[in-house]
């Protein structure tokens, strides 16, 4: 009696398995799957070719002058003669040095705290948050050292944008924060008065709030103060983003267990150590996702000023678009700001979701 | 030995808790009152002034000027306070146009994105991180300046079929006129509605004692669509369409879409869609899948399945952040100012506030009424949280 010899191992069918299988499984499963994955190519075979076209192949790249805008194809053109003024708006051509200073060593603190291994993170850190914002605004203004001033009138286009949203992302957190304290206090009237705070101020649209900031808060200074047009913008979106800062951190601060105060309690901590120590931390780990949607939020929102008459990227973008040489190219315009924007937005929310995976000390399973 | 007391010694009152709490407090509220004592001094010396006179008389004066969109009707000749009225209308249409679209397109994307099929999955996605990414005013211009404004002039209007009919003005579409008797279909249809209310009851008790279940969808959609269909047919088609058509340089007749409210539409719902749909995926995904392998071994078909397990347990997740979006949709509505569609900030806000100068009235109404809207679309969300939140024990 033999024993008997299993059969060799055959290969799995080749229709189950490396490319054929992949698309089996993920395109054509079913009937009604391939006509989704059939009529899904119809619609990227209508709109990639002219889009790619448009943008690529027969747009017009060099030369100085609407005349050399010849093909059918986008004016890359218009972007290239008006990319100073929509990096720098008004901002005399001799300082520009100074915003490209102040910019690069934003970018050079931004990237110490960003690499992980790099040494000394809370020197970087209190230098950016502390220093920096000096340096900054006498680089900007001017009238120190020997700059030549230079109008926040004169400010504008992406500078202006990134100025608008970094003072409102550094103010707005902080107050944020203090806000959301105040909301979860156990003192009856500063609760109320943090709640109607933020109440208020999330129930009105960024719009009117400008609104307010540019015709009302001269009103309610005293005679002979007078606040700069931009510093009235500044102070609107600060308050206004700081209401919707808190509720995220409120969130935040509901989730962290009580036995976590308790413990903090017992251990003879104070309000303020418990809350700095043990609570916040834990809390601002929780809500990153919350507070970087806010910011993302917040930089979009800054395109609104130009409601109340101050030149950011978009604004200035729309005001190229409406200038007699350049007529008809309104859509390059916005396609480049849409770009120059949606980079900055998704930069950040990749951010954050990189950033939460690495903060993940397990609490969830 | 007698056992000594240890009682801890009194902390001097500056430590008492209590003590210092009510002195906080008390500091607090002098602070804000002090500060909007100040507010209010300053801005009554500035208004001295600068010779406003303060008060709502404003509102009864006539406002001389002329509104491109109004659904109340309107003329130059009213007052300040008709415009009010005329731009809160405006606004709460395009609120209200805007919300149905986005959550009709968000759902449909948000469903696509958890779609099996790699390809559709992939585009939802696209779409989202593009559109959620860029600025709405950036997105209102877009529409507004770059497409709509492009259009063609009326003569050489993009035609679809004879009925609609796009071009530099606006989009036309076909106005329907009710004849005599159309109260009929009306009558029908809301007696379709109550029908389907108590059958609704009825099959609900029915099941309840017996188990037996009613097919009450598909018979309340019969209901719905056939009664007042029958009425329609019955009373002999009461309902016609008026047609635009071009007469000289414009289109004469039926309805038209002017174009600011047509790109302010367009970008609210495509961008609002967005985060609707990260909303719908979100409250998908929510639910475990142990809840359908538990459906699925109870012996419950997949369309029950997902109508009595998933659903109901998704949507508690999915409607409170859908509420705050269809809020932030409308406060969004009121960057209508930048291109000029008459809402309630872009008139009220910005011309009566140029014409009349009453800086504190016009914008104390105007964040009013977006106050009370969005207290009020709270109330109702707390309401709703607590009729649906997990009752634990």
């Amino acid at each position: 009696m033999s024993t008997p010899t299993p059969l060799p191992e055959l290969p799995p069918p080749v229709i189950n398995v490396g490319i054929l299988g992949w698309l089996r499984r993920n395109l054509f499963s079913s009937p009604g799957n391939t006509a989704l994955t059939l009529l899904a190519i119809y619609l990227l075979y209508l709109a990639i070719p002219p889009i790619l076209r448009w943008v690529l192949l027969d747009a017009d790249w060099r030369g100085t002058t609407r005349q050399d805008c010849t093909s059918q194809g986008a004016c890359w053109v218009f972007i290239k003669v008006r990319f100073d003024r929509f990096m720098y708006g008004f901002y005399p051509e001799p300082e520009r040095w100074r915003v490209n200073t102040v910019f690069l060593l934003l970018v050079l603190g931004i990237a110490c705290l960003l690499i992980k291994s790099f040494p000394r993170k809370l020197w970087v850190g209190t230098f950016l948050l502390l220093i920096y914002p000096v340096i900054g605004f006498h680089l900007f203004s001017g009238g120190s050292f020997g700059l030549p001033v230079v109008e926040t009138s004169q400010w504008g286009g992406l500078m202006l944008t990134l100025i608008i949203a970094g003072v409102g992302i550094t103010t707005a957190l902080p107050l944020g924060i203090l806000l959301a304290l105040g909301r979860r206090s156990q003192m009856p009237i500063i609760r109320a008065i943090c709640v109607t705070f933020i109440e208020f101020w999330r129930g009105v649209p960024l719009i009117t709030v400008l609104f307010m900031s540019s015709v009302m808060l001269p009103l309610f200074l005293p005679e002979g103060v007078n606040f700069d047009k931009l510093l009235r913008a500044l102070i609107g979106v600060a308050l206004f983003q700081s209401a919707y800062m808190a509720e995220v951190v409120r969130g935040g601060l509901q989730a962290i267990p009580k036995g976590q105060f308790e413990a903090a309690a017992a251990l003879g901590l104070g309000y303020w150590k418990m809350m700095g120590l043990i609570i916040l931390p834990q809390a601002l780990k929780l809500v990153i996702p919350g507070i970087v949607n806010t910011f993302i939020a917040l930089f979009k929102d800054t395109t609104l000023v130009i409601i109340i008459g101050l030149f950011d990227l978009l604004s200035t973008v729309h005001n190229a678009a409406t200038d007699p040489n350049w007529l008809g190219f309104a859509i390059e315009g916005y396609v480049f700001a849409a770009a120059v924007f949606w980079l900055f937005c998704f930069g950040m929310s990749r951010y954050s979701q990189n950033l939460e995976k690495r903060l993940q000390t397990g609490h969830n399973r | 030995m007698p056992e000594q007391q240890q009682t801890p010694a009194r902390p001097p009152f500056w430590n008492d808790p209590r003590i210092r709490s009510i002195g906080f407090q008390c500091i607090a509220l002098l602070g804000v009152v002090a500060f909007g004592l100040y507010l209010l001094h300053n801005t009554q010396t500035n208004l001295q002034q600068r010779g406003i006179a303060s008060g709502f008389g404003f509102l009864s004066s006539p406002a001389g000027f002329g509104i491109i969109q109004h659904l109340l009707p309107y003329s130059e000749s009213d007052s300040y306070g008709r415009v009010f009225w005329v731009g809160l209308f405006n606004t709460l249409l395009v609120s209200a146009l805007g919300i149905f679209l986005a959550t009709l397109l968000g759902f449909i994307i948000g469903i696509a994105r958890l779609s099996k099929n790699w390809l559709v999955a992939k585009l939802a996605m696209a779409y989202i991180e593009v559109f959620r990414n860029i600025p709405l005013l950036l997105q209102i211009f877009f529409w507004y300046f770059a497409v709509l404004r492009a259009m063609p002039a009326p003569r050489q209007s993009f035609n679809l079929g004879d009925v609609l009919f796009l071009n530099l003005r606006g989009l036309y579409v076909p106005a329907p006129v009710f004849e005599t008797g159309f109260w009929v279909v009306l009558v029908a249809l809301l007696a379709a509605v109550a029908a389907t209310v108590i059958l609704h009851r009825w099959a609900r008790r029915r099941q309840e004692l017996t188990g037996k279940r009613f097919p009450v969808v598909a018979t309340s959609l019969g209901l719905v669509l056939g009664l007042p269909g029958l009425a329609f047919a019955a009373a002999g088609f009461p309902l016609s369409w008026e047609y635009p058509e071009l007469q000289g340089f414009n289109f004469q007749g039926g309805l038209v879409v002017i174009p600011e409210l047509a790109a302010l539409l367009a970008a609210l719902s495509i961008y609002t869609a967005a985060f609707i749909a990260e909303i719908v995926r979100a409250g998908i995904q929510a639910v475990s899948h142990g809840q359908t392998e538990a459906a699925y071994s109870l012996g419950l078909r997949p369309s029950y399945t997902l109508r009595l397990v998933v659903i109901p347990q998704a949507l508690r997740v999915i409607i409170p952040p859908l509420t705050s979006q269809y809020l932030n949709l409308t406060k969004n509505s009121s960057l209508a100012a930048a291109i000029g569609y008459p809402d309630l900030v872009s008139i009220f806000a910005g011309t009566v506030l140029n014409q009349t100068g009453q800086a504190i009235e016009v914008i104390a109404i105007t964040m009013a009424v977006y106050l009370t809207i969005s207290l009020l679309i709270s109330l109702l969300m707390n309401w709703y949280n607590r009729r649906v939140a997990l009752v634990e024990r």
